[in-house]
């Protein structure tokens, strides 16, 4: 038997192109081809007058609801409202302020998330550490000249970012100390850290909220009075650091023994060796888990209009209230989702992409 | 020297066989025939097709061109057809693939109960004695996360034996095997082809291939570069391909 | 052994004697773990302690000053305010007690509701995610990624705002069916039995019962001669048959009390009313897309080599799914699944943004306004989702062991 060698033949037509994907991806067999119709028939149903509403038939432009004739969607509305949909009643004159803080905020933030920045250790601890409180004087005002903006008048978007930033900020030392508590050998400081944790994760955060905004005065002795933001951002930190504890454990979990015996073995103590060398490890591994319950507090930092704080979704329930643009509620839903959807999405890919590079990372190390 | 129990009568029957991934044009005009009780050893580098071919066989694979007949049966879009190649032919994978939620009886058991419709005592009956053939009857009732890896590929045999098969598949059984587990699977399936079966073995495991193989065949690139018996493609390649493949698997 | 080697070792003058060895000094006590940890914790006990006891001084003083009392007298009080939905009797005279459990009662329902809901169509989803179908995989991608990143509270009050408030009055409701859909609710007739009814009871709880017998028998004879038999179908087949033959035969022994326009409103049938609708639509759909994903990580999780080890012995599709697949896969979901029902326990509690007269609504809302006790109501509405939430966790420890002790 001779050997010679085949050509490489191009599969068979049926295979490729457009006419192969559709057979493999949409109409392999009887049962696919009439799920393929049905689905597609109810979404074209479904999707083109949505878009025609959206899009086409809309409004854009205006200054009252005489403006929206099309009928389609009153955009107009929006249009009018996005001032305090983004900054609530924050002074007019004021509004640079906000925009400042946001825009740091998101420079820093890509400076972390592209691969290639340098120095990415000391801008993590300035967002962490300084930032906070350059953003409050910046926000609340009453120094070098910035005329005082009270809380109350903090409202929208802003408002829902600061809740969430501080939320998240705050949680992370509290959460740090539980987590290391809770895997503690001694039993009392364990137990505590265990209860801790175990009560504010096992209520709804509304309760956590009502809590602190009805019970937290009573705590206090009299005359100590606290403002309700600051009342709001309690019970959010409290609550949020048992999650932050959680994640932070599993991270810690993730680390092989065999980090912790080396690091006993050359004789580093306790704190030595949990600063050096199994947090730094651990923290790259709590990224994606951070991120995750991040996004659960953004999207949660709306429960605030329950106890009377003027976050973007409480902002779009005023508006939808006032009587010269009654009617166009969905339209003001819609935006503030596409809001929350906008941040929210864009965290969760950030998230499953460390994920899947965490996960790769770890395959090629066994 | 091993003693062939080949008759005429033809197992399996590859023609002209094709198969394409996507773009890419793994398997050229495959053609094979295996008669029954003959045992074949397939080798080649990696990627060179020869999984593909035999996962072919059994329909865990599609084929865009060509005909595969298993006794008797040829392979086409007949569903019927296909579940009744399947009962013929047993297979064996690299990882084992024991289901991990059964126990070992219990995955010996599943297919002559569910598919086979046996009653559940005759079942349990001949696969304990396919576990003593293979000589673990009393891990019957552990879960395969207990067993080591060589104990899980001889129950993985047992398992596809308690079909009552008539050719055997092997997908490189000891490749996922430490050194000193490999003979014992080695043995469990040098002894299934002094009883006849008919086999087909993706391996790189040369001096199993010397002591039972019929017919040893090479593949490289998607085709068969060279089909010989064993003391001569070992003593005696005829192409320079397998003459360097043969070098580097024998240096170590 | 080892110690005894290198001890001698490491004196060469032989004296294996103990006093020859260097005396071991006390280390000093900040210096010793044990002291150390034990000093440590009593500081913490005293500091936990401090802070307990000067939050108690400053509440009990507060409390007097403004005038509050303190206990549970309250709950045996007459609550005199209405309950828009209730499960059991309550009336204005009732006390502060029976709202505790009417809230109770309302949660419980719009949790067993979301989570019936949740899981039939995060099933649904999860699997259609995985499924080879690009359009439903797609289709079922876009939902699980638009509904779970926008906030519960927006979905519940665009149900609630957009949607069903802006229904027509009663006088112009949508009709189908015989119910009734206005910005009141959806008015659903009323089943009344008569006589004879409890004859296609019988005859539902009577094809139960024969389905387990056809089970067991089935599964007997399957193991004595291998013969199978569709028990599943024949359950399904008696489980709604009989009734439905019963109830044919008995000359159709239920009637509907039809729900009627009287001036304004509607009298007769059930209303569900809008805060439940717009509540659990929004629940159901809103979790969905969570257990969507935890269906398909569980599928995903049971790897390829099991199908195709299942497939090459010859199994159809439908036995590697039911056999292989399922059994494993759901040993991956169950406990994420357990945590979604308690999250939606949990967000349930978000009913008091639009009025869902739940626990925290009528308990720590206007219990709370009205009684002013606000310790006591938050504790004990505290208290019931804490316990919901250990049941939750003794219920994944317990079924996590089991597991491990079946696989390992």
């Amino acid at each position: 038997m001779k050997y010679e060698i085949q050509p490489t033949l191009p599969p068979p037509s049926s295979m490729i192109g457009v006419v192969g994907w559709l057979r493999k991806n949409l109409f392999n067999g009887p049962t696919n081809s009439v799920a393929t119709i049905v689905v597609g028939y109810f979404l074209i149903s479904f999707l083109v007058p949505t878009i025609q509403w959206i899009f086409i038939d809309s409004d854009w432009v205006g200054t009252s609801r005489d403006a929206c004739t099309s009928g389609g969607a009153c955009w107009v509305f929006i249009a009018n409202r996005l001032d305090q949909f983004l900054y609530g009643f924050y002074p007019e004159t004021e509004h640079w302020r906000p925009q400042l803080a946001f825009i740091i905020m998101i420079g820093s933030i890509i400076w972390l998330v592209l691969p290639q920045t340098p120095k990415k250790g000391l801008v993590a601890i300035l967002l962490l550490v300084v930032y906070p409180i350059i953003a409050y004087f910046l926000l609340y005002g009453d120094v070098f000249g910035l005329p005082q903006v009270e809380t109350h008048l903090w409202g929208g978007l802003t408002l829902t970012l600061v809740l969430a930033v501080v939320g998240i900020v705050a949680s992370l030392p509290l959460g740090i100390v539980l987590a290391l508590g809770r895997q503690s050998d001694m039993p009392i400081v364990k137990s505590v850290c265990v209860t801790f944790i175990e009560i504010w994760r096992g209520v709804p955060l509304i309760t956590v909220l009502f809590m602190a905004s009805v019970m937290l005065p009573l705590f206090f002795p009299e005359g100590m009075s606290f403002d309700k933001l600051l009342r709001a951002l309690i019970g959010i930190t409290l609550f949020q650091s048992a999650y932050m504890a959680e994640v932070i454990r599993g991270g810690l979990q993730a680390i092989p023994k065999g980090q912790y015996e080396a690091a006993d073995a050359l004789g580093l103590g306790y704190w030595q060796k949990m600063i050096l060398v199994i947090m730094p490890q651990a923290l790259k591994l709590m990224i994606p888990g951070i991120v995750n319950t991040f996004i659960a507090l953004f999207k949660d930092t709306s429960l605030v209009l329950i106890i009377g704080l003027f976050d973007v979704l409480a902002i779009g329930q005023a508006a939808n209230q006032d009587p010269d643009w009654i009617g166009y509620s969905t339209e003001s839903y819609l935006f503030i989702a596409l809001l929350f959807w906008v941040f929210c999405f864009s965290m969760s890919r950030y998230s499953q992409h460390l994920e899947k590079k965490l996960h790769t990372g770890h395959g090629n190390r066994a | 020297m091993n003693h062939s129990h080949a008759t005429d009568k033809l197992m399996v029957e590859l023609r002209d066989l094709n198969k394409w991934y996507g773009e890419f044009h793994v398997l050229k005009n495959i053609n094979l025939e295996v008669k029954q009780g003959e045992k074949i050893v397939i080798c080649g580098p990696s990627g060179s097709g020869k999984s593909t071919m035999i996962r072919c066989i059994n329909h865990l694979e599609e084929h865009q061109k060509g005909d595969i007949i298993v006794n008797d049966i040829p392979l086409n879009e007949d569903i019927k057809n296909i579940e009744a190649i399947r009962k013929d032919v047993g297979m064996v994978f690299q990882h084992f693939n024991l289901f991990p939620h059964l126990t070992v009886l219990e995955n010996c058991v599943l297919a002559p109960i569910w598919v086979k419709k046996m009653p559940r005592k005759e079942a349990e009956a001949q696969a304990m004695e396919l576990l003593e053939r293979v000589k673990i009857p009393d891990q019957a009732l552990k879960y395969p996360g207990q067993l080591s890896g060589g104990q899980q590929q001889r129950v993985a045999i047992a398992r596809s034996l308690c079909m009552n098969p008539d050719v055997m598949l092997f997908d490189e059984p000891t490749s996922a095997l430490d050194p000193e587990m490999i003979k014992e699977v080695l043995d469990v399936m040098i002894e299934l082809a002094n009883e006849g079966m008919t086999m087909l073995c993706v391996t790189h495991e040369m001096g199993f291939a010397k002591t039972v193989a019929d017919r040893v065949i090479f593949m490289d690139g998607g085709q068969i570069v060279e089909e010989n018996e064993p003391h001569e493609f070992f003593n005696n390649p005829q192409h320079e391909r397998t003459q360097l493949f043969l070098s580097q698997i024998l240096q170590h | 052994m080892s110690s005894d080697i290198s001890n001698s070792g490491h004196k060469p003058d032989g004296g294996s004697a103990p006093q020859s060895a260097p005396p071991l000094s006390k280390p000093k006590f900040w210096n010793d773990p044990k002291k150390r940890s034990l000093l440590f914790q009593i500081l913490l006990l005293t500091a936990l302690g401090f802070v307990f006891y000067t939050i108690i001084e400053n509440t009990l003083t507060n409390l007097e000053q403004r005038g509050m009392t303190t206990g549970f007298d309250f709950l045996s009080r007459e609550a005199g305010f209405g309950i828009a939905m209730s499960l059991i009797d309550y009336t204005e005279a009732s006390s502060y007690g029976m709202t505790f459990i009417v809230g109770l009662l309302n949660t419980i329902l719009i949790a067993v509701m979301g989570i019936i809901a949740a899981t039939i169509l995060g099933f649904i989803l999860g699997v259609a995610r995985l499924s080879d179908n690009w359009l439903i995989a797609k289709f079922s991608a876009l939902y699980i990624e638009v509904f779970r990143n926008i906030p519960l509270l927006l979905q519940i009050f665009f149900w609630y705002y957009a949607v069903l408030r802006t229904l027509p009055a009663p006088r112009q409701s949508i009709e189908f069916l015989g119910s009734f859909l206005n910005n009141r609710g959806l008015i659903v007739p009323a089943p009344v039995p008569e006589d004879g009814f409890g004859l296609v009871i019988m005859g539902f709880f009577g094809a139960i019962v024969a389905s387990w017998f056809i089970a067991r028998w089935s599964r007997k004879r399957q193991e004595l001669t291998g013969q199978q038999f569709p028990v599943i179908l024949t359950s399904i087949g008696l489980i709604v048959g009989v009734p439905l033959l019963l109830f044919l035969f008995s000359g159709l022994p239920l009637g509907l009390d039809h729900p009627e326009l009287k001036g304004f409103n509607f009298k007769g049938g059930i209303t569900v009313i809008p805060e439940l609708m717009a509540l659990w639509l929004a629940l159901s759909i809103y979790t969905a897309a969570f257990i969507a994903e935890t269906v398909r990580a569980g599928i995903l999780a049971v790897s390829h080599g099991q199908t195709e080890a299942a497939t090459a012995l010859g199994m159809s599709k439908a036995k590697t799914l039911r056999l292989i697949v399922i059994p494993q896969a759901m040993r991956v979901v169950i406990p994420p699944l357990t945590s979604q029902y308690l999250n939606l326990t949990k967000n349930s509690s978000l009913a008091t943004a639009i009025g869902y007269p739940d626990l925290v609504n009528v308990f720590a809302g206007t219990t709370l306004n009205q009684t002013g006790q606000a310790i006591e109501v938050i504790a004990m509405t505290m208290a019931v989702y804490l316990t919901l939430s250990l049941l939750t966790s003794f219920f994944m420890n317990w079924y996590n062991a089991r597991i491990q002790l079946t696989e390992r």
